[in-house]
């Protein structure tokens, strides 16, 4: 099992292994943007599952606007959009929901409803492309709103429960589903 | 804690550690020179810069508006924008002053100038005046002259 790594050639032009498309346990890098749920308080700090070997630490300090009288109000069973902080194969994985400049900038705490699932790390990378076209035509359905996360986990809300559902089985599908299939089926729920 | 008998051998023995030390400092001075190649293999460990991927919450048809403006700011290279405006707004500010201090630079030196020009000026002027003023009087009248004279030499009580 290798790591995400991706090597630059002499020409600039980044390389990377493919075997990498099909995976779904997610290594923990620094950088990356994760949907964590959380799993545990202790003391001043959430135990959170990203979905790596092991869990990773969310100090309550580090969300917009936090102060040690002012606590966010996470609970266990909360889903949290953050990024890694610290995550090297030496330490605990650490996760922060504020920027370097300490705004949050749409990290926190993941709203109320909605639904949570899992998909394969290379169709993250897929959907999360400039100009992808899922996401461009499942836009076209209905209003609703996307969270996805580099560890493989995409949260979709919508107004209704079958929206959602309708939604998370397209993105579902989309791992084996050719694009003539996808339309097809897109254009059967519009239709 | 050092006894005076030791005090020159534990002194040698120093000198010489330091000798071996710049010794082996020469020659790890030499060694680095050797060493360093770039390499052109950088190891990135995210995909994110590999791939320009999207920022990962999105809204559409405005279901979450909030999300919807934080699209537009992370996904359409807003802060590239920002970067350009802000040294360009730098440059025309630097214009500006630099145009500014050039103008009250030079009238500075004008007035230091003419200050100047005034006060070596004014020096000239009196001497001038003071020859000017002395062949004036060696042509005209010569009764000032003995009396500027007697008033310069000593008087004689006349008898």
């Amino acid at each position: 099992r290798g790591r995400g790594c991706g090597a630059e050639g002499g020409c600039g032009a980044p390389v990377w292994p493919d075997s990498f498309v099909h995976r779904l346990q997610y290594v923990p890098v620094r950088g990356d943007h994760i949907i964590g749920i959380v799993t545990a308080k202790a003391g001043d700090v959430f135990k959170v599952d990203v979905g790596g070997s092991e869990q990773a630490s969310l100090s309550y300090l580090a969300f917009e606007g936090a102060t040690k009288r002012n606590r966010p109000n996470v609970q266990v069973g909360d889903l949290i959009y953050g990024r890694f902080l610290i995550a090297n194969k030496d330490m605990e994985p650490e996760l922060v929901c504020i920027d370097s400049s300490g705004r949050s900038s749409g990290m926190g705490l993941i709203g109320q409803d909605g639904f949570l699932f899992k998909v394969s790390l290379g169709l993250i990378r897929k959907l999360l492309a400039p100009k992808c076209e899922i996401i461009q035509e499942l836009s076209q359905l209905y209003p609703f709103e996307l969270v996805l996360g580099m560890n493989g986990r995409i949260w979709v809300k919508a107004k209704t429960v079958q929206q959602t559902l309708i939604i998370v089985n397209i993105l579902e599908a989309c791992e084996y589903m050719t694009a003539e299939q996808r339309k097809q089926a897109l254009a059967r729920l519009s239709g | 804690f050092m006894q005076r008998g030791l005090d020159s051998q534990t002194k040698k023995q120093l000198e010489e550690e330091e000798k071996k030390i710049i010794s082996e400092e020469h020659w790890y001075l030499d060694l680095p020179d050797l060493k360093e190649k770039e390499s052109f293999i950088i190891e990135e460990r995210s995909f994110m810069p590999c791939e320009d991927l999207l920022y990962g919450r999105m809204s559409f048809k405005g279901f979450n508006p909030e999300v919807e403006k934080l699209m537009i700011q992370m996904n359409s290279g807003c802060k590239e924008e920002e970067i350009e405006v802000d040294d360009k707004m730098e440059a025309d500010v630097s214009d500006e002053e630099m145009a500014r201090r050039q103008v009250i630079f030079y009238v500075i030196i004008n007035i230091r100038y003419e200050t100047l020009v005034g006060t070596i000026g004014k020096k000239f002027l009196r001497k001038r005046d003071q020859s000017v003023l002395q062949d004036e009087d060696e042509d005209g009248n010569n009764n000032t002259r003995p009396s500027k004279k007697a008033k310069k030499k000593f008087l004689k009580p006349q008898d």
